[in-house]
């Protein structure tokens, strides 16, 4: 059992990163799994270049869930809305490390799909989102 | 002199090909019947038996294995009858499950009963199957729906009950036993207390029929719903138990074949109840394995199959917060009046990471809000794992339970 969840995954979930909220951000997106009440509210201070100066989320879920988002929200830091656009569900399992079951990869995707959502009207999605 | 012997689930166990499989090296500990129950051989064998010798539809054919077909689907109907209590098995209306046996009930009798300002009486830890059919007939007619609450150990608050009472409503559904908290309700003292008030009653037996001893003249309730794959059967199979007046003065559901005496272009004259509840090929197959089932759960007992979950609710009340420091269990403190359901949470780890981790032992639990989000608003938790018993269920697989939840628990403490 111990084996499945890296240290790192859990480490994510104890002391999740950009956990919490920004003052007046530019994109504000919820985003919920409703077959298990996991819930996550994205937000972006985008820059007039178009780079992500500052992300924050809020929510509760699994291990799965906010490891994810912690990990997701780092990575996207700093980088441009185009470059966030090719963000790929592939890149999300790499970023967790460990085998997610077809029926735990609605809690992998949620803060991918959130941010996919929020991001989308301004920039068209290039990830390959629907890949499993 | 008879002996009587309670129940054995490990040997029952060899009745269930399942537990043949292996899980990585393990025996499947199913912590899930509240969801579904596994299925005994007679079961599949009676399913196998219908589509290899004599699958042919019910009640058209004019040759042996037409006949052989409609005898054994009207004997699944009578068994069901008799499982349940029911005076007559042309009171049982074959359905898919509960929720369609609510829905037939919703469609059919609400449309023609509920008027405007009319109001129907459900509970806070109804299942969504007892909660969103009454929305929407609420809705189509302007009625008032309104909702009896339930206190922090999971139990129907009586007064509140009593005081919606007043209101006179028309229809009170509520659950026979709680597919969320496991608490058994005082079903047959809410029916005549509702009647009293002028109200029909309907119960949804769902996580009673296939765990306790049921008799719907005994409840006197109007109405009676319950899902055949709970109760060891497959899915597909159900039943609607209503009073044969009330079936009789109800508009058809469905409109099609099979509920119909006479069909011209402009005008149909119905089938007798409860044909004309049952438009269209019904799933023959699975009404006849149910009958199996239901077989197989009188061979039991069902006092038995009650006192054996009873016993075990009271040992997992006792072990799990001994071994599990974290545990907060939901719903009644005593097995008297709960059913072989577990609720729960973990301080520091998400019922979705616990069930993951939990599989790894081959333990299944479930994890989520079991189709109930206002009993899990009420309960102040987004969702909650459950283990749940059947009558192959044993204090090993508790025991299995209780090590994983404190291993699940050690990896989750907070440092």
């Amino acid at each position: 059992m111990d084996d499945l969840y890296r240290d790192e995954i859990l480490e994510h979930y104890r002391n999740p990163h950009n956990f919490g909220t920004i003052d007046e951000p530019t994109l504000v997106k919820e985003g919920s799994n409703p077959l298990c009440g996991d819930r996550i509210t994205l937000m972006l201070t985008i820059g007039s270049d178009g780079t992500v100066e500052d992300v924050a989320f809020t929510g509760r879920g699994c291990a799965i869930s906010q490891a994810s988002a912690s990990m997701l929200t780092d990575e996207i830091k700093g980088k441009s809305l185009t470059e966030v656009a090719t963000t790929g569900r592939q890149d999300v399992l790499d970023n967790l490390g460990i085998e997610i079951s077809p029926a735990r990869m609605k809690c992998a995707m949620l803060s991918l799909e959130t941010l996919r959502s929020a991001v989308s009207d301004r920039v068209a999605w290039q990830g390959k989102t629907d890949e499993e | 002199m008879a002996i009587v012997r309670g129940l054995d689930p490990v040997a029952l166990r060899a009745d269930f090909a399942i537990f043949e499989r292996d899980f990585r090296g393990r025996r499947l500990a199913y912590l899930d019947s509240a969801a579904t129950s596994l299925k005994p051989r007679v079961v599949t064998d009676a399913v196998a038996g219908y589509l290899n010798n004599y699958s042919a539809n019910v009640h058209r054919g004019i040759y042996e294995i037409g006949e052989e077909a409609t005898a054994a689907y009207e004997a699944a109907r009578s068994k069901i009858a008799a499982f349940i209590g029911a005076k007559d098995p042309r009171e049982i209306v074959m359905v898919r499950n509960a929720t369609e046996a609510i829905n037939l009930v919703a469609y059919a009798w609400g449309r023609k009963n509920i008027a405007r300002a009319d109001t129907i009486v459900t509970t806070e830890m109804e299942h969504h199957s007892n909660i969103v059919p009454w929305q929407l007939l609420a809705q189509e007619k302007d009625a008032d729906l309104e909702f009896v609450s339930f206190d922090d150990e999971g139990r129907l608050s009586q007064e509140s009950y009593d005081v919606l009472l007043r209101t006179k409503p028309k229809l009170v559904t509520f659950t026979a036993v709680s597919n969320g908290l496991g608490t058994i309700n005082p079903t047959a003292s809410m029916v005549a207390r509702a009647h009293d008030a002028g109200a029909l009653v309907l119960v949804d037996g769902a996580q009673a029929v296939p765990h306790q001893p049921v008799n719907v003249q005994e409840l006197d309730c109007d109405f009676f719903v319950f899902s055949g794959h709970k109760s060891l059967g497959p899915p597909g199979s159900g039943a609607l138990w209503a009073r044969r007046e009330i079936l009789e003065a109800m508009p058809p559901f469905m409109g099609g074949g099979e509920m119909i005496r006479e069909v011209q272009l402009r005008h149909t004259t119905f089938n007798d109840v409860p044909y004309k509840f049952e438009a269209g090929t019904p799933d023959i197959a699975a009404a006849i394995g149910l009958g199996a089932g239901l077989d197989y759960l009188s061979g039991l007992g069902m006092e038995h199959v009650r006192a054996h979950e009873r016993e075990l609710v009271e040992y997992a009340l006792q072990v799990l917060p001994e071994r599990v420091k974290t545990i907060r269990i939901h719903g009644p403190h005593s097995a008297s009046d709960r059913a072989g359901v577990i609720t729960f949470n973990l301080a520091d780890a998400h019922p979705h990471d616990v069930a993951t981790l939990l599989d790894r032992e081959a333990i299944a639990i479930r994890a989520g809000h079991h189709c109930t989000m206002p009993l899990h608003q009420r309960l102040g938790e987004e969702a909650s794992a459950r283990a749940s018993f059947y009558i192959y269920t044993d204090r090993d697989d508790i025991d299995r339970l209780a090590d994983a939840l404190n291993k699940v628990e050690r990896l989750f403490a907070r440092n």
